[in-house]
């Protein structure tokens, strides 16, 4: 009973709002061009479900190809960090640059950089940059989040350095690497479609480029489209990776 | 340091930075298979002493002698302070792993060990899915699998229900008679160190300092009815006489 309520209610509450939106568009009487009804976006996204369907792959291939780099690139430099306390100092204004420069800011240079007949590198490293710092602060947290009682026990038993870091700080930093993980994918994705945006003249075709294009043409209920088919990728990638932390979690709790 | 002693304190003062003086000036020593308690209030400085002689702190003033090399100390603290991640088995082999013995020879190692502490058929078990009594249980098996010369433990039952601590307790003496390493066991309870040790030294309240020595006669592990012999209620009296005075004596 408590969990179909808790299945029912969101969608019972979503559905009441569309309601709301399509009853009082078409009393008002709204242009399309405007505001479309849910009801024509649906049809939008059907109709256009194959082309939507190629650009949302490509665009979740962006983004999870700039995750997959950023992990490591993030891994590995949270591990330096994580070495000495000079490294850390040295990385941190870097990385707090990282964090705090909208990345919007940064698509110019990324574009001159990769040059105009490769506007998909460009894209894949603003999303690089945007998933990095939730990732390197995350696994760095963790790596010093080792219980002090069993870091006394390391040095009791005369662990060199090495065998304290990969024995007993990378196993500790799991949960908080997955949670920085977690808000570094969603952020990748971001990263994806702020790219896509910023690159809009090249031929990189993703969702951003369809929500875009279709703005341009005043097929507002495209647009709506493919923001729909976004949206659903950015819950579908959430799920999956909650699915995959719970996992982790539990092995890692026994 | 005399013959036989695996450990001694000679003036030994701890000072720790914004806290003042935690211990001392304090003497001590630690003959090779005896067991002594360390007993007194919280924050005399019992646990500073145990870090000294584990050598995970150097003293401020004073010397600090061990005969123990490395890996031949063990400590067991107050909770069990197993890593989540790993087995039971893989967290008693940590110590060995640590120094180098390969994996399957310390698996076999660990195995035996926590089949001593009467965990058989526990080894792929995680911590979490270990009750407290357990957890300690596991945690004993990884102090023990190094076979070493000096056991500290600090306050190993304190976290545990009177029955399992009584069990704990006939076990751990049990497991001595064994390997007969030299215990030192910090404990806030006289009746646990009368239970425990052979000799009982009491500390004044923090900085710690020697407020008293007595040693518990009887046999070593205890006959069923230790506790209620004459000797042993006589001694548990006079050790807590000991540290009324200990406490009452100012700094």
């Amino acid at each position: 009973m408590k969990r179909w309520t808790g299945i029912l209610a969101p969608i019972a509450f979503v559905a009441l709002l569309l309601g709301l939106w399509e009853g009082l568009c078409r009393a008002l009487a709204t242009p399309t061009y405007f505001l479309p009804t849910p009801s024509e976006i649906a049809v939008a996204l059907v109709q256009n479900a194959p082309l939507l369907f190629v650009s949302a792959w490509r665009t979740l291939r962006t983004a999870l190809t700039a995750f997959a780099v950023t992990s490591v690139l993030a891994g590995v430099s949270a591990l330096a960090a994580a070495s000495g306390r000079i490294v850390e100092d040295s990385f941190r204004p870097i990385a707090v640059m990282l964090q705090v420069t909208p990345i919007i800011a940064l698509a110019p240079l990324f574009q001159i950089w990769a040059g105009i007949d490769h506007p998909a590198t460009a894209v894949i490293s603003l999303a690089c940059v945007a998933a990095f710092f939730p990732i390197y602060s995350g696994v760095l947290a963790g790596l010093g989040s080792a219980d002090p009682a069993l870091e006394r026990l390391f040095d009791l038993y005369g662990a060199s350095g090495w065998q304290k870091l990969f024995r007993l700080r990378v196993p500790s930093a799991v949960p908080q690497a997955l949670e920085g993980l977690k808000v570094g994918l969603g952020l990748a994705l971001t990263g994806a479609v702020i790219g896509e945006i910023s690159a809009s003249a090249g031929g990189q075709e993703g969702l951003a480029w369809r929500i875009l294009e279709a703005a341009h043409r005043m097929e507002t209920a495209r647009s709506f489209a493919a923001l729909a088919a976004l949206a659903m990728i950015a819950g579908i990638l959430h799920l999956v990776f909650r699915q995959i932390e719970r996992r982790a979690l539990a092995w890692w709790r026994g | 340091m005399a013959d036989g002693a695996v450990a001694a304190f000679e003036a030994v003062e701890v000072d720790y930075p914004g806290r003042g003086r935690a211990l001392g000036p304090f003497d001590f020593h630690l003959e090779g298979g005896e067991i002594v308690a360390l007993v007194g209030p919280s924050g005399c400085g019992k646990s500073t002493a145990l870090r000294l002689l584990a050598g995970l702190e150097p003293p401020t003033r004073g010397l600090v002698r061990r005969a123990a090399g490395r890996g031949e100390t063990s400590v067991v603290f107050q909770s069990p302070t197993l890593a989540p991640w790993l087995t039971a088995a893989a967290n008693v082999a940590l110590p060995l792993e640590l120094a180098g013995v390969g994996g399957k020879s310390a698996r076999a190692q660990a195995a035996a060990a926590l089949r001593r502490v009467g965990l058989a058929g526990a080894e792929a078990a995680r911590p979490a899915q270990l009750s407290g009594g357990m957890a300690m249980r596991a945690s004993l098996a990884r102090a023990l699998v190094t076979e070493p010369k000096v056991l500290l433990l600090d306050e190993p039952f304190a976290a545990l229900d009177e029955i399992t601590r009584r069990q704990l307790a006939d076990d751990l003496l049990a497991l001595w008679a064994e390997q007969r390493p030299a215990i030192v066991f910090v404990t806030h309870n006289v009746e646990e160190a009368v239970y425990m040790a052979g000799r009982v030294v009491v500390m004044t309240r923090g900085p710690g300092r020697i407020a008293g020595e007595v040693a518990v006669e009887g046999p070593t592990p205890r006959p069923a009815g230790f506790r209620t012999t004459e000797p042993f209620r006589h001694t548990a009296e006079r050790l807590s006489e000991i540290l009324r005075v200990g406490m009452e004596a100012t700094a």
